[in-house]
């Protein structure tokens, strides 16, 4: 039989940092969750895209989301369904509550190890926190080789990939061999639409845990369809060290938070150069700010 | 995040017409498809909910990636290379997501890849293509031609071509010629029997063809050698792959840049045939050009929303004389106005197309087993509707779409006329609408029957019936007056014209537009008694507006002579 590839992105659910009000932070300076509209991480996005570009270019192989949050999280795997991925886990339950990025990389690690794919994506980072560590470390606790800021999937088959990588000034093409995880950058291409008929086939589908409090005909129909049951794993399902998990595996301590106020919105660096202010004049006449 | 479907809340009430239950009945006929297709809805309230998401699906690639590149399409637009259509870089960015999203064949049958949506919906998806780029519509609004080849082919044909339709192609149809363009009886292009290889070929050139380089066209010819009129004319299938159509040149138009509109030159081109030879121009194009029509309304009801969206958005931030402009009367009136104009055409069209889509169902459907005597009268009574309707619906639309986007200039000011605004694209795009498919001349031509034919006056009596609110109890009063007004001057035209030919065709857009004006009204009272809050307002405006229209209208005809008929002959 012909070796399917498989294909695994982890995405995270994320309050819509981009449209922040002003009741966005609790008193005690975490996100205010209730007052932000829950969504696809945005640079999961672009990780998913590249994940469906490497199944078209390989044929035999399977895109899987995993995520780990609450039961809510399942919408993530669902849309990315929509967009083309074949199913997805939850990782989900209370002993991962409080995590930060050492316990979060410390549970999908666990999953991923249940899981065994040969290749994962990622996110660079997620628009919450901001870090771009999860991706890093869940390569380092499974001991694969790394690609981070990946831009553009160039080449790929069963044994390495080639990857445009964003640098500061610049970008580099490398070669990694698999399993590998790769974080991709915000610059790579934008995710592909839901299609039409995946959303209708795929719209009924539920993790374990919503599955159960769903009615009998819904429970019916699910369970004559196995693509429409997302796999959910509980702490216990993926063989933790209890003590590395949630709050009493985060060693991050959040000491004090501050109202960072902008006094400009956007900046711009120009050299004394004739031809620069020139052409910002030009820019400012043609803008209607001058004249 | 923009999401046109979303965004637009009177979208969704059509959507959720009683109506479309018994069109999803129709559609997919005791939900068989659910054994065999895994998108395929299990009941009605499914359909429903799939309708919704892929209407939303439409909506977000309409907001962030259509509208995003109308304007660098609209600058760019298409080029002939090595004679054949490069579209500009946007409209190949647009029909990559809508293919990514998997649209094509959006009426089609499953078994043809299709998604099995009613016309309705498809309607509703064009709406939105042309609110984000009212010239790219065009490209992708084609593909209703599928629904010809889908009515008439063979099941080879379908076979065939259909799936590629469903997986993204496009479509054209080929009719107007050089010295053919309303009068569609005089096309030349010539097609002959190649006995050899077993097809027809085509000689002879196409003008003003809409996405001309598409890759299905279908071809309006003349295989019977030495005839002159629409009899001798048929239609056929001319498929790119194939080759042998050349792009000579496109035309550099006023507006709906991004639409290439190709001179073709047809050089032993092959093609099969559709359906039967000399049903062409009778049979054939008379649906196609129905779709077509509905799609325009669609299109026009499109702009009009982007026009006022513009406008409104414009006359919020825009202050003089130290506050917004939208806080002087006139400028309100106009937004008011547009507003209701909008809610009109859209309430016309897709009570047209509701319409079609029980008929065109039933029709289907009587192609696999004979009808129930009372489904055959439902069918007979929606085609008469619909026939009725899609003229009125196609001028109104492309009317409103025009003096929409001609206010929305307005309230624009002096910017409106720069070209840093969407309003001015939008003004020349509009102008269109009312000349093609039919111009809005033409348009009174096919509804003037049913003036005579009682068809619209028997529709206004039905919705007379209709129970109404109180708060619109007033105007549904005002209609019924307005209903006799109209009645009597029907019966002045059609008494005088017995002496003085010619007088019926002078009066007729003047029949024609106070049979609109009342048939919209009653639609708008509808709405209004069902969505007091979202529809009252734009429903008294609207009748006040018609009334107005309806009176002089009237009052033209009550005060025109016999003699008139030579004053303007």
């Amino acid at each position: 039989m012909e070796k399917v590839t498989k294909i695994v992105v982890m995405a995270k659910q994320v309050p819509d940092t981009r449209n922040v009000g002003k009741d966005a932070m609790t008193a005690e300076g975490t996100v205010n969750r209730a007052a932000l509209a829950a969504i696809f991480n945005p640079e999961d996005l672009n990780a998913l895209e590249m994940a469906l570009q490497m199944k078209d270019r390989i044929g035999t192989a399977t895109v899987h989301v995993l995520t780990m949050g609450p039961q809510r999280a399942a919408d993530v795997i669902r849309e990315a369904m929509f967009r083309g991925a074949d199913g997805g886990y939850l990782l989900s339950g209370k002993e991962f509550a409080g995590s930060d990025t050492l316990a979060t990389s410390y549970a999908l690690a666990c999953a991923l190890r249940k899981i065994n794919p040969d290749i994962i994506v990622a996110g660079r980072q997620a628009i919450d926190g901001d870090t771009a560590q999860v991706g890093p470390q869940v390569a380092e606790k499974l001991d694969l080789p790394q690609v981070t800021y990946a831009e553009e999937l160039i080449a790929i088959d069963d044994k390495e990939i080639t990857i445009k990588r964003r640098l500061e000034r610049g970008s580099e093409v490398v070669v990694s061999p698999l399993p590998a995880v790769i974080t991709v950058n915000a610059s790579a291409k934008e995710c592909r639409p839901r299609n039409a008929k995946r959303v209708m086939k795929f719209k009924y589908a539920l993790a374990t845990s919503e599955l159960a409090t769903a009615d009998d005909k819904l429970k019916a129909f699910i369970d004559e369809r196995s693509y429409l049951h997302i796999v959910e794993f509980a702490a216990a399902d993926v063989d933790p060290d209890p003590a590395q998990l949630g709050l009493s595996g985060s060693p991050t301590k959040v000491k004090k938070i501050e109202n960072v106020v902008f006094q400009a919105k956007e900046a711009k660096t120009l050299t004394s150069d004739d031809k620069d202010i020139e052409a910002l004049m030009q820019e400012l006449i043609a803008s209607h700010t001058l004249g | 995040m923009a999401n046109f479907f979303s965004d637009n809340k009177d979208l969704q009430y059509h959507l959720s017409h009683p109506l479309m239950k018994r069109i999803i009945e129709l559609k997919e006929r005791n939900f068989a498809d659910a054994a065999e297709y895994d998108y395929a809805p299990q009941d009605a309230d499914d359909a429903l909910d799939s309708y919704q998401r892929v209407l939303e699906i439409v909506g977000d690639v309409c907001g962030e990636v259509i509208a995003a590149n109308a304007e660098s399409v609209d600058h760019e637009g298409p080029r002939v290379v090595n004679d054949h259509v490069e579209y500009a870089s946007g409209t190949v960015r647009n029909l990559e997501a809508l293919n990514a999203a998997g649209l094509g064949g959006m009426t089609l049958p499953r078994r043809f890849g299709g998604l099995n949506m009613p016309v309705t919906c498809f309607a509703m998806a064009n709406e939105m293509v042309a609110r984000a780029d009212a010239g790219f519509e065009n490209i992708w609004g084609l593909q209703d031609c599928a629904e010809t080849i889908n009515e008439f082919a063979t099941e080879d044909i379908k076979a065939k071509f259909l799936p590629r339709v469903s997986a993204g192609e496009t479509c054209a149809m080929d009719l107007t010629e050089p010295d053919a363009g309303s009068d569609l009886g005089a096309v030349m292009l010539k097609a002959t029997w190649d006995e050899a290889a077993g097809v027809w070929r085509l000689n002879g050139c196409k003008r003003f063809i809409t996405n001309g380089d598409g890759d299905i066209s279908l071809v309006l010819a003349r295989t019977e050698e030495g005839t002159k009129d629409a009899r001798g004319l048929s239609m056929l299938i001319y498929d790119k792959r194939d080759g042998g159509v050349k792009v000579r040149r496109i035309e550099n138009k006023l507006g709906i840049k991004g639409s290439p509109t190709c001179e073709l030159v047809f050089n032993n081109a092959p093609a099969v045939l559709v359906g039967d030879r000399k049903m062409g121009l009778i049979k054939y194009v008379m649906s196609l050009m129905n779709a077509a029509r509905l799609g325009i309304a669609a299109q026009s009801t499109g702009l009009c929303e982007a026009a006022y969206r513009e406008a409104l958005k414009y006359a919020a931030e825009r202050e003089q004389f130290g506050k917004a402009i939208n806080e002087f009367a006139a400028v309100r009136e106009m937004l008011k106005n547009m507003e209701a104009k909008t809610l009109a055409s859209r309430a016309m069209l897709y009570e047209t197309a509701r319409f079609v889509d029980i008929y065109k169902q039933l029709a289907h459907i009587s192609h696999d087993r004979s009808l129930e005597a009372e489904e055959r009268q439902e069918m007979k009574f929606y085609n008469r509707l619909a026939d009725g309707f899609t003229p009125l619906a196609k001028m109104f639309a492309s009317e409103y779409a025009n003096e929409v986007a001609y206010d929305s200039i307005q309230i624009h000011g002096g910017s409106g006329y720069m070209k840093d605004y969407a309003c001015e694209r939008l003004y020349r795009d509009a102008r269109i609408m009312n000349i093609y498919e039919g111009t809005t001349q033409l348009q009174v031509v096919a509804a003037i029957n049913h003036v005579t034919k009682d068809t619209y006056l028997e529709q206004m009596l039905r919705y007379e019936e209709e129970p109404r609110s109180e708060a619109t109890a007033a105007m549904a009063a005002q209609l019924v007056e307005l209903r006799k007004v109209y009645e009597q001057v029907v019966e002045r035209v059609e008494s005088f014209d017995k002496e003085a030919n010619g007088y019926k065709e002078l009066h007729s857009r003047r029949l024609v537009e106070i049979a609109g004006y009342i048939l919209i009204s009653h639609l708008m009272l509808r709405q209004a008694t069902e969505v007091e809050a979202d529809y009252l307002n734009a429903a008294k405006i609207f009748v006040k507006y018609a009334a107005k229209k309806i009176t002089e209208a009237a009052y033209y005809i009550n005060t025109s002579e016999k003699s008139d008929v030579e004053l303007f002959g």
